[in-house]
Formats: C-alpha cells, structure tokens, sequence
C-alpha cells in the first residue's frame, strides 16, 4: 500500500475491502508485536463491505473505510482494554471512549488495539504484559512509548490511522522514531472520557496517521467538547477542519527556534540535529521567518513532569485492587493481603516505581516540597511558552535527542529513559498542542521526527507547517517511501 | 434533663465539635447520572463512574451544589465564587476509585453560624448557643460494606458510591452533651426545610462525628480531644459524647491522660471503645482532583438561590406566634416538619378567620386523622382549600365537629369531596329551631318521671335528655340548639 492509499480510497481505485484484506493477511504474524488484540477477520470484512456499498451510494462519510488502529489503553466495546498490564488482561469496558466513537462515527473501520507501555509509562513500548513492540524500520530497535504499538502499526501499514495518548511525548515521539505524523492537541481538544487515566492534567489523546492529511483527517473527527469530560475545552474554533488548510502554505509565519532545545547545551544527536535543520530549512524555503527564542524554564521540565504525573498516576491506579475487576490474588487471607498480592502481580516494575515515587510526593511533610512547587514550576514554563509565543506563532525542536535505539538498551536505567522526554513534556505541563512530522531519516535509516509546538488551539497552523515539512523531508528521504 | 451536671460539676468543662455529614436529596449522584434513591436492589444503581471502572470522568451535578449553597446561605456562611474538588487517597472495598473526591482547601463554604436552644427549650424561647460552623464542603459519599459474622467474606453495595454529601464542621463550641444533640436537631430542621434532605439519621442520610475533650474549668488551652465516629441517632449523639465525657474525667481524676485517638459508641455497652488503630493512621494524601477544573459559583446565582431561600422553622414560628396570633406551643407542632407547616400556611391564606382556628383544627383534628388512616400530609391528597371548607362547614355549623372529622376520613379513604359525603352520608346538622323544638317536646311528654326529676334538683338528667333528642334526630340535630331548648323549656 502506498502513502496515496486514502486518496485512492476516496477515488474509487481501491476499495476499503481489498484494503481490509491486505491488512488481515499482514497482521497475521503481527512481527512487530504492534497488536495487542485484533478483530475479528470476517467482522473487519462485513465492516469494509458496508463502507464500499456506502461509497458507492455516494454516502461515505469523512473516515468512511479507514482501518485505525486505537491504543489499548483506550476503552473499546467487544474488545478487551488492557492498557498493556497484566492486572487488566481480560478486561472488557462496558463503554466507548468519546474518540473511538468519533472515529466509528465518521466512518473508520477500528482493526485492533496496539501495543504499548504498561499504563502509558514508558518511552520505548517495552514494559506491556504482551511483550515489547519492534520498529519497522529496524526490527531490533525499540519503536518508541508508549503509543510504539500505534506508530509501528502505521509504518507497518497495519492501519491507516491510529489513535495514540500523550502525557509527556507518548504520541510525538514513537511517531518521530517509526516515521510516521502523530499530534498531541491542545489540553481539552479531544475527550478523555475513556482513555485510562495515567496522570490526568496531562493525558490526551492523539491522532496518528501516515500522511500529514491523514492525521489532520483524524484529529477533525476527534476534536471537539464532551460533556462527559468535565476538562474538555467549550470553546469551538472557527472556521474550517485542520484537513482543508493543510494547502494554505507557511508564507509569512514566523517560527521561533528555542535556543534550549537547538543550542549546544541540548545534546542532540547530529543525525537528529541535521533532520530537525533540514525541516527548518524547509520552512524557510516555503516563506517562513524563522527567529531564535529562549525558553529559560526548559531545564525544570523533565523533573517537573515526574513528579506531577507520578502523584497524579499514584492516585489514578489505586482503582486496581482486585475487589471488581482485573486480575485478583487467589490466596489472599485478609483484605490488606489481597491488594498487596494483586497488585504485586499485576503491575509491572515501571509502574509500581512510579506509583510508590507519585505516593512519596504527595505523602505528609513532603507535598509542599515536591508537587506544590512542581505545580509552580508548571506555571513558569507555561509562562515561558506564552512569550514566546507573542513573538512567534509556532515553535520548531526535535522531538527526542536520539533515533531509535537497540531493545533492551536503556530498560534497566530509569533515568536515562526518562531523559528521553526532555524535548516533550513541556507541551503538556503547558496544556499546548505539538506535533512530530517525519524528517528524513538518519544514514542507518532510522526516521527523524521533527516537532511543532503552537500556543493553544493553533493545531491548524501546525499542520500547515507539518505539510511543508512532509513534503519537503520525505519525498527525497533515502529509506521509505 | 439527663445533663452531666453531676460529673463535670464546677471542676470540668466539655469541649465539642461536631462534624456533620448530610446526604443531599437530588436525583442523580454527584459526579455520575446514576440514580440516589434509597433501598433500591443492591448494585443497582451504579454508573460505570460508580464503580471506578478505568477511563471514567467525573462531572459536577450544579443541583448539588445549588443545594450545598442552599445550606451555606441558610448557615450565613461566606459562599465562594471559586471552589476547588480535591482526592482523598484511601483503599476500601467500598471505595472503587481508590479515592473520595471531597474538598480540601477551597471549600464551598466557611465562617456561618447556627444558633442553637440549649434550655431543653426547643421553641427557643430559653437561652441559647451560638456555634461558629468553620466549614461547608460538598463530598461524594461511600458505598455502603455489611461484614457478616462468622463469614470469610463482606458484602458491598456500590448504589451509595457517589450520593453527593455535605460536610458541615462545627467550631468547638458545644459544651454539653445535650447542646450537641439540640445542634444535631437544629441542623436537621434546616436541610429538612430547605428541602436538600430527608434528614434521616436512621437511614444514615444524616451522620456525625464527634470531637470531644474536657478541661478545668477557667482554662483557656483545650484537652486533648478523642474523635467519635458515626454516630447515627439523635440519642445517641448525646449518650455517646455523655459517656466519652465521663471517661476522660475519668481518666484525669486518675492522674492519667487521655490519648489522641478514633473512638466508637458501643451501644450495648454504654461505653465508647478505641477503633483498631490500623483503620485509622491514614494519610490520605490530598490533591487537587485533576479531572475537575475550578468550579466557579457566580455571585448571580448565589443570590438566585438566596432570594428562593424556603424559611426555616425558627423564622415561621416567629411570624406564626408573632402577626398570626398563634399558641407557642401550637406554633412549634406546625413546624415540626416543611409539609406541615407549608399546609398551615396554605390553610390560612384560603380561611378568611383567625389563624388559631385553622391552628387547632390542624393540631386537633387534622393530625388525628392522618395518624387514624397512617398517612402523610402529601399523601392524603387532601388540599389546603379543600380542608379548610370542611373547617367551614363546621364553623357555620353546617355539619358537627364529629362529623368534620368523618369527611376528612371519607376524603382520604374515599377522595369523595365535602359536599358529597356530606349529603352520602347524611351529616347536615339539623338546625330548625322549630323542628328540634318539637322532638324536645315529643322527648318530654314521653318522660314525665324524669321531668319530675330534674325538676327536684337532679341537673344531671339533662345530658339524658339531649342523649334521647339526639337519638331522635337521628343525630343530625345541633347539640347547641338542643341544650338550650330543653333548659329554657325544663327550667320554665
């Protein structure tokens, strides 16, 4: 299947069936590890019928056809949500998350749920129940977390779009790893009413597709106010979808450069470096200005996120107790021994390193030192954002310091993992949208994403810059294509 | 009173606060749409969100805050414009989130008062407390565990998860069990009356806690206090809290200290006894619940719901004795309950007399009848303008005061109107002066012995009398008529 596969789709050239078929024959062996769980053949196939009749009638809808594939921590009906843990293995949700019912009721055909790291937590999608997810690109490199079952789904061409979550990078940077386009919008752009919660200010889902377009397709059909989420944004901005500006070009923008993620200090890879140029120049090319610009809190970032998410997961996962659903100890002797074993058996290490870290900051005698002043670092570096952002009307970084690296690699030290997130977590303590848009790739062809960062509710301009950055970084690309 | 006179004496004083839990009476819980109704099938009433399934999101019932700041208002509380919701950390198996979300800092409302009778007056005539109220947050309540003895396991009902609560913390102002209870009744005639609860400590709609310590009296620093836990009667509140009074007096008069610590009322005994410790060394990890953005009370809306503000009992009670003219303790039975005394009020708008009229009907005759068939004001289907033709009715003398209470009977019963059981049922008083005056005379021929009789000085023949013109009328005849006409005629 080509990159052209949607326009095909539209055009009557391919139908959602032959599509559908090709996917069900690939995802047999599922070598990547992208899935966690899959539909059913003949029900995909009965589905894929039903959109080509649809098309046919001249009634297809904007996603009618499109095979997503949806992350496993997001609740699905007639399907198990096991957000990659074991103490959720066998969990069915009794609801559909607001997205995922977006997605069905613009069309989209939901393929499987994807693979990932327990809980969300993690930068590689090694630490699932299921094993670790495998790059496409190099299938003995990790793929990038949590969202890595998604992103190696999309450059497999086992889906046509994916739902991902985000809480410090989660989308942005398996996207910028697997080479393919992943959004996190702004805080309250996209309903969290059944994603599983990890660490609730910051989670949001995120669309990720092949295409720059297809992305913007997806988050126009996500996007949007749900009374069911009390956080979700009220405000609708005007004017058209995400998808139909994608043309308008960059032509007098002005990009800010932040000297924090760029300069010398960053410690950025040369490879990434030179992608991350190359798509600054692609810009610049296209008509934007580009300007340099400081963000002085940058350095606080990593820190800060560790210590809100893990406070706010320590509360989100202590639902998990083996009393009404999930994995249960069997030979518990009284209530306390009950949550201790269940809980000892169905979390994986990451997870319980960020649940005790997350019960020690909020714990007595320490909450004013950790998560009270995190929460007063959040506000400078959200501060940090909004001036720039009188300057400049969108921010160009890289997404992670590095490629992809080799499994296994960093699994048995946190914190160089956690550094992973330096480029990423600032966008969600400050509640702003930021994409990762393919750059090229490096000589080992590894892919390199490039970010965006935009102030609140500016995911169209955004995408205007990812088109630019898409077509210009990748048609040339060496690797795939 | 069964005061503590004798145990604190002049050497102690008791220092009292408490911390009152309210459930609120909207229909759907706070943060979910699942119904709060009470004594549904266990399980029952339970939304995804009620049971902590993962991926649910709370979202605020504004009913439930409208009727927290009810609460706030009627307690003159400061309202806030922003309040926040905060997770309070904690397992149990009647907690599926592994969290309660309540309020921590920013509670909806602070620094109110309440004014409490503490004479053993409950009309407040006598003297009276006033007890600072610290705090009014609005909480999501537990479902509710059964631990079955002899039983390796407990039962949960999740339907009470999420039943939105208020929680009203009292400043230590109490200072004798009795106070305590009278606060407990004051509080409850005021969620009762605003109409945000049912009140009900036996069904648990109402709880308290109670912080109690003693001092010598004249000291300025408090002892030590002990917390005691859910506390559900009225009669309790005073028993317990008497009885953890004696044992800290107790416990100094012995030159020992009292412990900082849980403790509960074992009612069997008399006695308070320390909960395990193990339940209670809890921290509970506040934060701000991060599902719920500030929630934001605008000063319009405060003031909406003040100018809708039912008036409390106290307030009515004033007005009744006041511009109506009413008995005190007539006054303090009409507000013993919002329906009862919104039926009085009615009942006096439709009367065109004296409000003491429709007073004693309701008190003496009214409440009878609806204890006689074992209805509630709202059930009988009885409207104020309709009770209140009967009233007339009898004060025209149309019918008896017997026979007034028969049609209110017959139009619970039967939902015939007054003019028709009447008439049905033959119930017109006879009010002809001439057709009684001829059964008197009838009466009187046939009975010369007793004539003779009364004659010779036996006055008490005279209730014969009326008895046999009565028999004779049928007892449709007006007793006042009959009396005068056999006096007038015996005694010429």
């Amino acid at each position: 299947m080509s990159r052209d596969i949607l326009k095909e789709l539209r055009a009557g050239e391919i139908s959602s069936l032959e599509v559908i078929d090709a996917i069900i024959e690939a995802a047999q062996d599922d070598v990547f590890n992208a899935f966690v769980s899959l539909v059913d053949p003949s029900e995909l196939r009965e589905q894929a019928r039903g959109a080509d009749r649809a098309r046919e009638a001249g009634e297809a809808r904007p996603l009618e056809g499109w095979p997503v594939a949806i992350k496993d921590n997001i609740c699905t009906r007639n399907l198990t949500t096991t957000a990659g843990s074991k103490i959720l293995e066998d969990f069915e949700s009794p609801y559909e998350a607001t997205a995922v019912q977006r997605l069905r009721d613009a069309g989209a055909i939901v393929v499987g749920k994807t693979n990932l790291d327990e809980f969300g937590m993690g930068s590689s999608s090694e630490t699932s129940h299921i094993g670790p997810v495998r790059n496409p690109a190099d299938p003995d490199r990790v793929a990038g977390g949590s969202s890595g079952g998604s992103a190696a789904a999309l450059a497999a061409e086992l889906a046509l779009g994916a739902l991902g979550s985000d809480t410090g990078g989660s989308v942005r940077q398996p996207a910028s790893h697997c080479g393919v386009v992943g959004l996190k919008p702004t805080y309250g752009r996209v309903s969290r009413n059944g994603l599983i919660a990890y660490a609730s200010s910051l989670d949001q889902i995120g669309p990720m597709a092949s295409t720059v377009e297809g992305c913007a397709r997806l988050f126009d059909a996500i996007a949007g106010h749900d009374d069911r989420d009390a956080t979700s944004l009220a405000v609708e901005p005007a004017g058209p979808g995400c998808a139909d500006v994608l043309s308008e070009g960059v032509d007098g923008m002005t990009v800010g450069l932040p000297e924090e993620y760029l300069g010398e200090a960053s410690r950025l890879d040369p490879q990434v470096r030179s992608r991350v140029e190359a798509a600054i120049e692609a810009l610049e090319e296209a008509g934007a200005e580009t300007t340099s610009v400081s963000l002085p809190h940058t350095e606080y970032a990593v820190a800060t996120y560790y210590l809100i998410a893990t406070a706010e997961a320590s509360s989100n996962l202590a639902r998990y107790d083996g009393v009404r659903f999930g994995r249960r100890a069997e030979d518990a002797d009284d209530l306390a021994e009950l949550y201790k074993k269940s809980r000892a058996e169905g979390f994986g290490d990451e997870v319980k390193r960020r649940i005790i870290l997350g019960t020690y900051v909020l714990s007595a005698g320490y909450y004013e030192a950790y998560y009270e002043k995190a929460q007063k670092v959040r506000t400078l570096i959200r501060r940090d954002f909004e001036s720039a952002f009188e300057e400049v009307d969108a921010l160009v970084a890289p997404v992670a310091p590095t490629p992809a690296w080799t499994l296994g690699e960093k699994r048995d030290d946190p914190l160089e993992m956690y550094l992973e997130d330096i480029f990423t977590t600032s966008a969600n303590l400050a509640g702003i949208p930021a994409m990762s848009v393919p750059s090229g790739t490096t000589d080992q062809g590894l892919p390199v994403g490039t970010q965006l960062l935009g102030p609140a509710l500016s995911e169209p301009v955004l995408f205007r810059l990812a088109q630019k950055i898409f077509e210009q970084c990748n048609d040339e690309a060496s690797g795939r294509g | 009173m069964d005061d503590l006179s004798d145990i604190l004496g002049d050497e102690y004083e008791a220092v009292i606060g408490l911390e009152v839990h309210c459930q609120l009476d909207t229909a759907s819980k706070l943060f979910s749409g699942a119904s709060t109704k009470y004594g549904a099938e266990p399980n029952s009433q339970v939304a995804p969100l009620d049971m902590g399934l993962p991926g649910t999101l709370p979202v605020v019932n504004r009913k439930a805050v409208e009727y927290a700041v009810r609460a706030g208002l009627a307690l003159r509380c400061d309202v806030r414009n922003e309040t926040k919701f905060a997770r309070k950390n904690y397992f149990y198996p009647d907690l599926p989130k592994g969290y309660q979300i309540s309020q921590h800092r920013a509670p909806l409302c602070e620094n109110g008062e309440l004014v409490v009778p503490i004479d053993g007056d409950p009309l407040g005539d006598g003297d009276v407390r006033r007890v600072g109220i610290q705090r009014l947050h609005l909480e999501e309540d537990a479902g509710k565990s059964t631990h079955l003895k002899g039983q390796p396991h407990s039962l949960v009902d999740l339907n009470r998860c999420g039943v939105p609560l208020i929680e009203i913390v009292s400043e230590p102002d109490l200072r004798t069990p009795a106070e305590a209870r009278a606060y407990m009744k004051a509080l409850r005639d005021i969620v009762v009356f605003l109409d945000i609860s049912d009140g009900e400590m036996s069904e648990g709609s109402l709880r308290c806690d109670a912080n109690v310590s003693v001092r010598p009296s004249g000291d300025e620093a408090f002892g030590t206090r002990t917390e005691l836990k859910n506390i559900n009667s009225f009669k309790f509140v005073h028993d317990g809290i008497a009885a953890e009074i004696r044992r800290q007096i107790e416990l100094l008069e012995a030159g020992e200290s009292v412990e900082q610590e849980t403790r509960l009322y074992d009612v069997d005994a008399g006695r308070t006894r320390p909960m395990r410790s193990k339940e209670e060394s809890h921290d509970y990890r506040y934060f701000p619940e991060p599902d719920l953005p500030v929630f934001t009370v605008d000063k319009e809306w405060i003031e909406e719901i003040r100018a809708n503000l039912p008036a409390l009992p106290a307030e009515r009670r004033r007005m009744y004795r006041e511009a109506w003219n009413v008995g005190r303790d007539d006054a303090g039975v009409l507000t013993g309950e919002p329906a009862l005394a919104n039926f009085f009020e009615a009942s006096v708008a439709h009367w065109s007399g004296d409000a003491q009229t429709v007073a004693n009907w309701i008190v003496n005759q009214w409440l009878r009848v609806l204890n006689d068939t074992g209805h509630t004001i709202d059930e009988a289907g009885v409207e104020p303008g309709e009770f209140v033709g009967v009233v007339e009715l009898v004060e025209d003398r149309v019918i008896s005061q017997n026979a007034g209470q028969t049609v209110l009977e017959e139009m619970i019963t039967t939902g015939r109107d007054a003019e028709t059981i009447v008439d049905d049922e033959g119930l017109r008083q006879m009010t002809d002066a001439g057709a009684i005056e001829s059964l008197v005379d009838d009466v009187l021929d046939d009975n010369p012995e007793q004539v003779a009789e009364y004659r010779g000085g036996n006055n008490n023949v005279l209730g014969w009398f009326i008895g046999q013109v009565m028999q004779a009328s049928g007892g449709s005849a007006d007793p006042k008529i009959v009396r005068s006409l056999l006096q007038e005629k015996l005694d010429s």
